[in-house]
This record gives structure tokens, sequence and C-alpha cells, in this order.
């Protein structure tokens, strides 16, 4: 019968092979989306140098509410 | 809602926090100066009686860094950015304006009642978790109103995506969040002992090896959550601004990200090596701790790559060479951090002043560096005034630079040292030194390592002298910079 710190043990190396795997295929994902054009990552690093208040955001926030969109 | 002609962010809270953060630097480093001394010279513990104790003051000095320098920097910072990058001013919320003062209040309130407390000696004796049931409460209430005005932000912002630093932000409060509440959980002993004994006094609710693994899951996980994920989100926003170079890769940056939230939650138990925990959570310690290079680096080698072709700033402008040391003493610290955590590296580094050397070049190079810019960056930009001197942020540059090499090459050669003669034995297998001999072997480090304190020290009080002097008498700028920080010669 196997141990309960042994249990442990193996469940923390499946578990560590799983998000092994979930980061790579977000690794894949992030190269895939971007050769594929349907994202720019890099556009968003424009963020932190256009960042006056009147600056035109990157992406503009579709859940804004009415008024605060008409201000902008 | 104001009129947006009218729309300017609002730095009412992030002033606040700047000035905590100038005043909790000058206390915990005072402090971590004198409790040096004291390793060098045990007769400076008699000096006020029992308030002037090694003991005492030892927890007042990395409680007050730690959550006092560098909590009020990282929300200092946050303040700051967080409504720029997204795009909404806190003006523009009466409610997140009124918790945004109230987290700083309650937050000084509690952390001068947390001060006190320690210097009083009511302490559950927790490394970093030092704090009593009562103030534990206070700092959970602080964090929920941190908690209610992030989101509050992000709910009313302009830009649809979060920027790179919202993304540690938010990490840095859930991370803490989980920690905190997990490794404070403890009874007062009156309940725990049906009636004799104290209500201010505490007991953790896990107890031998389950308490030491809770323990150091929270210690290094502070370490994470506080000395590295806020920190990467400060420099992610002030590195690109103030050069005015756009990240490297901002992929590289996400993929750092999550590679660091799924590494270092499981890194702590390198703490705990050849003690009783499980073997194999030992191994698992040290094999996270050296996979932990990778994001670590990523990170590091992606600020030091957003410089590409404009290394001429390094020389011309002191708050990017704040920022470069920054990085390149947070890429020394995650080198060094995992060869410590190796199993027979680990045999002869624990309990000696390697330790203490390897965490000085993470907070002093690393944290520091980072938040003295920061706060240099944002002051032209919040007070609307020229920093007041470039030639001492210099100095500053220059003296604390020196401090901080001194203080980690004292240290590694120091804890070598400790190690080795620990480890000694004849050729009987007899132990050839007794502590003492150790002692006297390390007293020479010890006052390097005070010297190399006094020196950093002597740049934070230089920095709050050109802090004060730009906030009061610095020429007045008629629009604010758009990257570099105007500065006067």
């Amino acid at each position: 019968m196997i141990s309960l710190v042994d249990a442990q043990g193996y469940a923390k190396i499946i578990m560590t092979v799983v998000l092994v795997i979930i980061l790579y295929g977000y690794i894949l994902h992030l190269y895939r989306s971007e050769k594929k054009g349907e994202r720019d990552y890099e556009k968003y690093g424009k963020m932190a140098l256009d960042d006056d208040i009147t600056s035109v955001p990157v992406e503009k926030n579709p859940n804004l509410p009415q008024k605060k969109e008409g201000e902008k | 809602m104001q009129s947006n002609a009218a729309l300017e962010y609002d730095y009412t809270v992030a002033k606040l926090f700047t000035y905590t953060t100038i005043l909790f630097g000058i206390l915990g480093m005072t402090v971590g100066v004198l409790i040096a001394a004291q390793l060098a010279f045990p007769e400076l513990n008699y000096l006020i009686g029992e308030y002037g104790t090694f003991s005492r003051l030892r927890p007042i000095h990395t409680d007050t860094v730690i959550f006092g320098f560098m909590l009020s920097g990282i929300w200092a910072s946050y303040y700051y950015l967080s409504q720029r990058v997204l795009k909404v001013s806190m003006a523009e919320s009466k409610f997140l304006m009124f918790i945004g003062k109230l987290h700083f209040w309650l937050y000084f309130v509690g952390a001068l009642v947390a001060v006190i407390s320690l210097l009083l000696g009511i302490s559950s004796s927790k490394e970093y978790a030092e704090f009593e049931w009562p103030i534990d409460i206070v700092i959970v209430l602080v964090w929920v109103l941190w908690g209610v005005s992030m989101f509050g932000l992000i709910g009313i912002r302009r830009e649809k995506s979060l920027y790179i630093s919202m993304w540690y932000f938010v990490a840095t409060f859930l991370g803490v969040a989980m920690l905190y509440l997990f490794n404070n959980m403890a009874i007062p002993t009156y309940f725990a002992s049906g009636g004799i004994g104290s209500i201010m006094n505490s007991v953790s609710m896990y107890s031998g090896t389950n308490d030491a693994l809770v323990q150091w899951w929270y210690g290094h996980n502070a370490v994470a959550f506080v000395f590295t994920v806020p920190i990467i989100a400060m420099i992610y926003y002030f590195l690109p601004k103030e050069s005015g170079q756009a990240i490297y890769s901002y992929k590289l940056s996400l993929l750092s990200f999550w590679g660091l939230m799924f590494v270092y939650l499981w890194a702590g138990s390198h703490h705990l090596i050849y003690s009783t925990v499980p073997d194999w959570m030992q191994t698992m310690g040290s094999i996270f701790s050296i996979i932990l290079i990778l994001p670590s680096w990523g990170s590091a080698i992606n600020m030091l790559l957003t410089m590409k072709g404009e290394w001429n700033q390094l020389t011309e402008n002191p708050i990017i060479k704040l920022l470069v040391l920054a990085s390149t003493f947070y890429m020394l610290s995650t080198i060094e951090g995992p060869i410590q955590s190796i199993k027979s590296v680990n045999a002869i580094a624990h309990f000696t002043d390697w330790i203490p050397g390897h965490v000085h070049d993470g907070v002093l190079g690393w944290v520091g560096f980072m938040t003295f810019a920061g706060l240099l960056h944002m002051a032209p930009r919040m007070f609307k005034r020229e920093i007041y001197s470039k030639k001492l942020i210099e100095l500053q540059f220059w003296l604390q630079t020196t401090g901080i090499v001194l203080y980690f090459t004292s240290m590694w050669i120091a804890g070598i040292t400790q190690g080795m003669m620990w480890r000694a034995v004849d050729e009987y297998g007899n132990l050839m030194y007794s502590f003492i001999d150790t002692v006297a072997a390390l007293h020479p480090y010890w006052v390097i390592r005070t010297l190399a304190g006094v020196l950093f020290l002597s740049g934070v009080f230089i920095f709050a002298y050109n802090m004060i002097k730009t906030i009061t008498s610095s020429k007045e700028l008629a629009q604010e910079p758009k990257n570099q920080s105007p500065m006067a010669a």
C-alpha cells in the first residue's frame, strides 16, 4: 500500500507535468496566433509609452459606460 | 464626472505613499545598520535596555523595510502607474478616491502600531510574520481595501487590455492574500489553554514540521510576491517610460509572468533542506529553484534588451543607471539563490552569513534601486517640479553601489568561512572549531558589513534630501515631461 507522503509526491510530479504542458501550450498559442495575424502582442508595449489621459487607447474598452466613452 | 478638458491623473494617494516610503526607508535601514553594528560590537546591545537589543530590533528592521519601505514604494508606484496604463483618473470616481485614502491611512496607522508592538516585544515569533493577530486583522483589511481600489479602477478603465505591470500587481494582490491568511492562522493562548494564557499572545494552528512547511511556503513567497512580482511590475513601466523605448518583447514578458507564477510557489521548501520534511519535497524545492532562473532571467534580459541601441542613456541619465543596475542585481540574486538551493551547496551555505548576503544583494540592489528610480521618475510628474539635483543622484548611486558590493562580498567570504569551519573535523572525526572560534574569525567581515550599511544608508539620506528639495523648492515645470525626467545639474 502506497503511503500518503509518497502519494503526495507522485501527485505533485503529475501536476507539474500537466502544468508544463499547459505552459508550453501557451507559448505555442502566443507565437501561432501572432504568425497567423490574429493578434499583435507587441503593440501592448505602447501602453506604457503613450499613457496620457488624452491618449488614444491601444484597444478601447468596449464595456465602458456610454457617458465616459462619449467623453473620450 | 468631470469634463475631459479638465481631466488629469490624480496623484493624491501616490504622494502619500511616497512620503511613507521615505519615512520607513530611513527608519528600517537605520535600525538595520544599528543591528549590523551590534553583531560586530555586542556591547551596542545595551544602549537602551530591552528596547535596544538585537532580538527586539531585528524584526523591526525586517518588517519595516518589507512592509514599510517596500510596500509603500509599491503602492506609490501602483497608485501612479495604474491610472496611466488603464488611462483612467482616480478623480473620476469619488468612491475609489475615498477607498484609496482609507487604504493609506489604515495602512499608516497599522504600520505605526505594528512597529510599536514589536518594540514592546509583542510577537508571534514567526519570521516576517511576527505581528500578533489584531494587527494581522488590520493588515487583511488594508489588503482588501487595495483589492477594492485596484479592481474598481480596472472596472472603469478606458484601455481594454491590462498592461503587463497590472498583471504583476494583480498577482501580488492574490499571492499575498493567500499566503498571509494561511500562514497567520493562529489561536490566542487564552483560548488554547482553557483560560490561563493571554488574549494578545497567540500560537500557530500548525505544529512541528507542518508549521515549518507553511512558514517557509509563506516566507519564501513573501520574497516572491513582495520583493519580486510587484517590483517587476514597476520596472516594466518605469524603464520603458524613462528611456522612451517599448519593452523589447511583450510576448517574453507574458511568458516570464506565467513561468514565474508556475514555479515560484513551489520553491519554498529549499529553506528546509536536511530537515524533517519529506525528502522528495526537499528535492523538488531544489529543482524548482533552479528552474526559477528561466522566468527571472527572462524578465531581466527583457529589461536589458529594452535598452538596445540606447545604452548612451546609461551615462546621461542616472535614473536609467539605477534601473539597469536594479535589473543586473536581480540577475545576480536570482542565479545566487538557486545555487544556494542545491543540496550540496546548501550543506555549507545554510544558517551562514551567505544567506543574508544573498538577501541583501537582492533587496538593496534590486528592490532598493528600483524603488528609488521609480520615486525619482514620478516626482517631477506628481509635483510638477524638476528633480532638485542630478549630482546628488550620482553620489547616491555610487555610495550605494559600493555599499552593496561590500555587503555581499563580505558576506560571501564570511558565510563560506563559517560553513567550512562548522564542518571541519580532525583525523579522529572531532569538530575542529567551537562556535566562538567562528565568531572571532568572522568579526572583520561583520565590521565591513556595518560599513557597507553606513554607505547605503548615507545614500538613503541623500535621496530623501533630494526628494524633499524637489517637492518643496525645485524649479517648476510648465508641462509634463514625456520620457527622460528633467533634473537640475
